[in-house]
C-alpha cells in the first residue's frame, strides 16, 4: 500500500524526522532554561534579593510547562526504535541499547526525582539542599544529552566495535564509544546551543515587559523593573558567548566531518567537483532540487571551505561527483538483492544526501544562529547602563527572534541526520574496508509491520502533537503576558502550592516544621 | 549465575519494580471518578501521586531501556508484534503527562476538570495497554522464524493480552486505593479503604490467574511455592486491611505481585518471546542477549547506579511521606509551604 508513493520506510522516515523534531524544540529549552533557572535559584539562596527569586518562580514556571512536553514527547522516542526500526535496533543492539539504558539510569531517574523534589519542596526541604535538588536536576538533563549523543554520534562513527559472524558489531571498548571525538563535539555544540535558545527567551520577554512598563510609565526603582531588566542582560550575555562557543564547537565538528562523511559536507557547500582551494558557498541558485550537483551554482568565498576543513586556505577538499565514485566503488553500485532491502533490492544507490536539504539546513542553521547573537547585542546595548528600549521595531524583533535558535536547533539536526544517508550507521574510514561496520536506512525498518500501521501512528502522533503545541504555546503565552506580579490564583484547599512559591511566601524554611505525629512513614 | 541469567532477571526486577510504582499512581488516577467526589477530594488524590509519577515513570523507560540493552532480539520482536497496542499506550502515557502539569497551569472548574479526567482516562489505557504486552510476552505472539508477526495489525491481540491487561489494571485499582487509605485521612481514607476492601479478593484473580498458567506451562517447584506465597499475600493483604492496618495491607499487596512477577518470570525463563505458531520460533535469552563483553559493562554500570538511585528515590518518599486531607487546618499549612 504506497499512499502518496511513499513506502513503510518513507513513511517510518517522516515519522522518526517529524517526532524528534518536535522532541527537540523542548529539549534546548529544558537545558538551556535549566541551567539558566538554576543560575538565578543560586544567586537568590546566596544574596536573598527579591528579583532573582521573582525570576526563578516565573522562568521556573516556563521551565516546568516546557519539561512535562519533554518528557512526554521523549518517551516516543525509546519506543521508536523497537516499533519501527526493529533490524537497526538488531543490528546495533549490542552498543546503542546500552548507551539508552544508562541515559535512563543514570540521568532521568536524577532529572524525574529531583525535579519532584524541586517542585514539592519549597519550605519543605532546607533552602539549600532544595537548591541543590535543582541543580541534580539540571546535571540529570545534560547527562541524558551526553548519553543520547553518544548513542547517535556512534552511527555517524561508529568507534570500538568489531565485526562479529553475523556482519553486526560486536562491541570490543566501551570507553572508546564514551569518548568518541564525534560525541564530545557534538555534545558540547549542542548544550551551548541550548544556551542560546534559553538566552534568546530572556531577551525577548525581558525587553517586551521592559518596553510595556515603559509606555505605561510604571517605576523603574521596583522589584518587578529590576527582575525584566536582569533577564534582559543575562540573556543577551548568555546568547553572545554562547555563540561564540557554538562557532568554535561547530568548526571543530567541521573538521570531524570532513574526515569522516566527506559527503554531507561537499553537499552542504554544493562542492561538486574536488577543488583546491575550496571555496565556501554563501548562496546557491539553479536546480538545487535536482539532486545533479552540476545543476546547482553558487555565489562563494575562495578559500573558505579549505580552512573549515583543514585550518589553511590552499587544500584540495574533495567534491561531490568523485566521492560519489568513490563510494559507489567500496560499497557498491546497487543495493544487494536481497529480501531484508524490500523494494529496494538490486536498486541503485545514491551516496549523496539530499542537496537541498543540506546545503540550505547547514545555513539555516548558522543564519539563525547569527540572528539571534545580533538581537541579544542589540539588546545589551539598548539596556546599557540603565536604559530602557521603547523602539517597537527592536523589541518586537526581539520577541520574534526567539524563534531562530530554535530553528538552528531543528536545522542543525535536519543537516547531520539527512547528511549522513544513505546510511544510517555511517562507515568509519578510519578502519579498513573490509573490517568497516555500516548499515543502510533501506534496511533498518521493521520488516513485519504494514505501512498502514505507520500511516496510523503517523498521522495520530502528527495531530496529538499539534495538538499540544497549540495548547502550550497558549498557556506559555498567557503566562508571558502577565508576567510576575501578580499570584497564581488563590490556592485551592488541598492542591500544591505552585511550581514556585506565590511572592508572599518566603520559600526555604529551614527544615519540615511540621509535626510528626500525623504522619504515617510506610515501607518505602 | 551468568550474565544473561542476571540481565534476565534485572530486566524482571524492573518491570516488577515499575508495576509497584506506577501501579499506584496508575489506580489512584484510575480511582479519581470513584473516590474523589468533590473536587476538593480529587485534588487531595492527585497531591498524593503529584511528586512521585514522574519518578514512577522512569521505571518504565529503564525497564524498556534494559530489554533493548540486553535483548536487543527481544526488543526488535516484541515491540513491533504489538505495533499499534504500544502506539496507543504512548498516547495515554503522554496526555497524562502533560495533564499532570497543565491542570495547575489555568484556573477554572472546566479546565481542571477536563484535565483530571484526561489523566484518568491516561492511566486507563496505559495500564491496560502495558499489562496487555506483558501478558502478550509471557503468553505467546503470533511470529515466525524470523521473529515477524505472522496476521494483521491486530494479530498480537489474543486473550493472552486481555489477561495481562485486566491484571495490570485490577492490581493497581487495589493498589492506589490501599495507597490513598495510607496517604490521606478523612473521607478519602475511609472511601479508598472501603474500597480496597471489598475489590482485593476479585482484583487479585486474573494476576493469579495468569501467573498460574505460565507456571502450569512451564513451571518448575520453585515457581509452585512463589505461586503459594502471591494467593497467600492476598490474604494476607485483606486481612490486615479489615484491622485498619493500612501500611501492611500495602505491603502485602504489593508482596503478591512481586511474587505473582516472579512466577510469571521465573516460569518463562529462558523464553522471552513465546511463539504461538511453533514453539520452535519462540525467542529465547540465548537468541536475543548481547555480547558477554557488554553485558560485563552494563553490569558495572548498573551496580553502582542503580543502589544510589534506589536511595535517593527512596529519600523523595520520606520527604513526601505525610497524609493529606482536604481539611482547612492543613490547607493553611501547605498554602505555607
Ligand atoms: C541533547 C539532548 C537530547 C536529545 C538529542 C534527545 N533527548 Fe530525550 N530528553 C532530553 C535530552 C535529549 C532531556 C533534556 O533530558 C529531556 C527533555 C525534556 C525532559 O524532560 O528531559 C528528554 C526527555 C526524554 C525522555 C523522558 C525522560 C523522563 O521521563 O524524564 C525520554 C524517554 C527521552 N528523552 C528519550 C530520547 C531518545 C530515545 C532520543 C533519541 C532519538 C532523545 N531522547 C533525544
Ligand atoms: C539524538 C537526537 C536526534 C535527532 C535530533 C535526530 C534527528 C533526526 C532527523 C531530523 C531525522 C530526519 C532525517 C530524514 O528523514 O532523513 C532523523 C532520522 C532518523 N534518525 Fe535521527 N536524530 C536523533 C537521534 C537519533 C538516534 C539516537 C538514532 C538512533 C537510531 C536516530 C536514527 C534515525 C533514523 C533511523 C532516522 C530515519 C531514517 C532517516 O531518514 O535518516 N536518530 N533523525
Ligand atoms: C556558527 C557556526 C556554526 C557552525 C560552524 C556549526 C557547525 C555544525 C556542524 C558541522 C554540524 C554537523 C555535525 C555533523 O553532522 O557531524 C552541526 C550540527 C548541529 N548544529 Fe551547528 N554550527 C553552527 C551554529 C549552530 C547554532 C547557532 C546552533 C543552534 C543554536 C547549532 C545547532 C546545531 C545542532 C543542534 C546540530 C546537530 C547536533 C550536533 O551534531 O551537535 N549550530 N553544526
Amino acid at each position: 500500500m504506497d499512499v502518496l508513493g511513499l513506502d513503510t520506510l518513507d513513511v517510518a522516515r517522516w515519522q522518526f524526522g517529524i517526532t524528534t523534531v518536535y522532541h527537540f524544540l523542548m529539549v534546548p529549552l529544558t537545558i538551556g532554561l535549566g541551567v539558566l533557572v538554576a543560575v538565578m535559584h543560586t544567586m537568590w539562596v546566596r544574596t536573598d534579593k527579591p528579583e532573582w527569586l521573582r525570576m526563578t518562580r516565573f522562568w521556573g514556571r516556563i521551565y516546568l510547562i516546557n519539561f512535562a512536553l519533554g518528557v512526554a514527547t521523549g518517551l516516543v522516542q525509546e519506543f521508536q526504535f523497537g516499533l519501527a526500526w526493529s533490524e537497526y535496533s538488531r543490528f546495533v543492539g549490542d552498543v546503542f541499547g546500552s548507551l539508552l539504558a544508562l541515559e535512563a539510569l543514570l540521568a532521568f531517574f536524577l532529572e524525574s526525582t529531583f525535579l519532584g523534589l524541586w517542585i514539592f519542596g519549597w519550605g519543605r526541604i532546607p533552602k539549600k539542599l532544595h537548591l541543590a535538588a535543582l541543580w541534580a536536576a539540571v546535571i540529570g538533563s545534560i547527562v541524558s544529552a551526553y548519553f543520547i549523543i553518544a548513542a547517535n554520534s556512534w552511527m555517524q562513527h561508529p568507534v570500538g566495535v568489531e565485526v562479529g559472524e553475523d556482519g553486526r558489531p560486536v562491541q570490543v571498548d566501551f570507553l572508546a564509544v564514551l569518548t568518541n571525538n564525534t560525541a564530545l563535539a557534538a555534545f558540547s555544540h549542542a548544550i551551548v546551543a541550548a544556551l542560546m535558545v534559553a538566552g534568546a527567551l530572556l531577551v525577548g520577554i525581558g525587553l517586551w515587559h521592559l518596553r510595556k512598563r515603559t509606555l505605561a510609565e510604571q517605576p523603574t526603582t521596583d522589584v518587578d523593573h529590576a527582575v525584566w531588566r536582569r533577564s534582559v542582560r543575562l540573556g543577551g550575555f548568555v546568547s553572545l558567548a554562547a555563540f561564540v562557543l557554538v562557532a568554535v564547537t561547530g568548526d571543530w565538528q567541521g573538521k570531524l566531518m570532513y574526515q569522516q562523511q566527506p559527503l554531507k559536507m561537499s553537499s552542504a557547500e554544493a562542492l561538486c567537483e574536488t577543488e583546491a582551494p575550496a571555496p565556501f558557498s554563501i548562496f546557491a541558485f539553479g536546480k538545487l532540487g535536482s539532486n545533479e550537483c552540476d545543476d546547482v551554482h553558487s555565489w562563494t568565498v575562495p578559500g573558505l571551505l579549505s580552512f573549515l576543513a583543514h585550518s589553511d586556505f590552499s587544500t584540495a577538499v574533495p567534491g561531490v561527483n568523485e566521492l560519489q565514485e568513490e563510494y559507489a566503488a567500496v560499497y557498491g553500485e546497487t543495493y544487494p538483492d536481497d529480501p531484508s532491502f524490500g523494494d529496494r533490492a538490486g536498486g541503485e544507490i545514491d551516496y549523496s544526501p539530499l542537496l537541498a536539504v543540506t546545503y540550505w539546513s547547514f545555513r539555516l542553521m548558522i543564519g539563525m544562529g547569527a540572528v539571534s547573537a545580533a538581537v541579544a547585542a542589540y539588546a545589551l546595548w539598548a539596556t546599557r547602563r540603565g536604559r530602557v528600549p521603547t523602539s517597537k521595531i527592536g523589541v518586537y524583533g526581539a520577541l520574534l527572534a526567539v524563534a531562530a535558535p530554535f530553528v538552528a536547533n531543528a536545522t542543525g539536526w535536519i543537516f547531520t541526520e539527512m547528511g549522513r544517508q544513505p546510511f544510517v550507521v555511517y562507515p568509519n574510514p578510519d578502519v579498513p574496508v573490509g573490517e568497516q561496520v555500516y548499515f543502510f536506512t533501506a534496511q533498518a525498518v521493521s520488516p513485519g509491520i504494514t505501512t498502514g500501521e505507520v500511516w496510523t501512528s503517523l498521522i495520530g502522533l502528527t495531530v496529538v502533537y499539534g495538538a499540544l503545541a497549540v495548547v502550550e504555546l497558549w498557556l506559555i503565552t498567557r503566562f508571558v503576558r502577565r508576567g510576575v506580579t501578580t499570584g497564581d490564583g488563590a490556592p485551592v484547599p488541598g492542591t500544591p502550592p505552585e511550581g514556585t512559591p506565590d511572592d508572599d511566601v518566603s520559600g526555604g524554611s529551614g527544615g519540615d516544621r511540621r509535626r510528626d505525629d500525623d504522619v504515617l512513614s510506610f515501607a518505602y | 549465575m551468568d550474565l544473561q541469567t542476571l540481565w534476565f532477571a534485572a530486566v524482571a526486577v524492573l518491570w516488577t519494580g515499575f508495576l509497584l510504582l506506577e501501579g499506584f499512581d496508575f489506580g489512584v488516577a484510575a480511582l479519581l471518578p470513584v473516590l474523589g467526589r468533590r473536587t476538593a477530594d480529587r485534588h487531595v488524590m492527585l497531591r498524593t501521586i503529584g511528586p512521585l509519577w514522574d519518578g514512577n515513570e522512569v521505571w518504565l523507560i529503564t525497564a524498556v531501556g534494559a530489554v533493548f540493552a540486553a535483548f536487543p532480539g527481544w526488543y526488535a520482536t516484541w515491540l513491533p508484534a504489538l505495533y499499534l497496542p504500544f502506539v496507543l499506550v504512548l498516547f495515554g502515557l503522554i496526555i497524562r503527562a502533560v495533564a499532570f502539569e497543565w491542570r495547575h497551569s489555568h484556573h477554572t472548574e472546566a479546565w481542571d476538570a477536563t484535565w483530571t479526567r484526561v489523566i484518568t482516562a491516561g492511566s486507563l489505557v496505559a495500564a491496560l495497554g502495558i499489562g496487555a504486552a506483558l501478558g502478550a510476552t509471557t503468553l505467546g505472539l503470533p511470529i515466525d522464524a524470523d521473529g515477524n508477526r505472522v496476521g494483521g495489525p491486530l494479530a498480537g491481540l489474543g486473550w493472552p493480552a486481555l489477561l495481562g491487561g485486566v491484571s495490570v489494571l485490577a492490581f493497581s485499582l487495589v493498589h492506589g486505593a490501599v495507597f490513598l487509605a495510607l496517604k490521606t485521612d478523612g473521607p478519602i481514607r475511609a472511601a479508598a479503604h472501603a474500597f480496597a476492601l471489598r475489590w482485593a479478593p476479585v482484583a487479585a484473580l486474573p494476576l493469579l490467574a495468569w501467573a498460574g498458567i505460565v507456571h502450569l506451562r512451564y513451571g518448575t517447584a520453585v515457581t509452585a511455592v512463589l505461586w503459594l506465597v502471591a494467593a497467600l499475600s492476598v490474604v494476607l493483604a485483606w486481612a490486615r486491611l479489615r484491622v485498619d492496618r493500612e501500611g501492611q495491607a500495602f505491603a502485602a499487596w504489593g508482596a503478591m505481585l512481586v511474587a505473582a512477577a516472579a512466577t510469571i518470570f521465573g516460569a518463562a525463563y529462558p523464553v522471552v518471546v513465546p511463539s504461538t505458531v511453533d514453539t520452535a520460533f519462540d525467542v529465547t535469552v540465548a537468541d536475543a542477549s548481547v555480547s558477554d563483553y557488554t553485558l560485563t559493562v552494563m553490569t558495572w554500570a548498573a551496580g553502582i547506579g542503580l543502589p544510589v538511585v534506589l536511595c535517593y528515590q527512596a529519600w523523595t518518599y520520606w520527604v513526601f511521606r505525610r497524609r493529606l486531607t482536604a481539611e482547612p487546618q492543613h490547607t493553611e499549612e501547605q498554602v505555607a509551604a
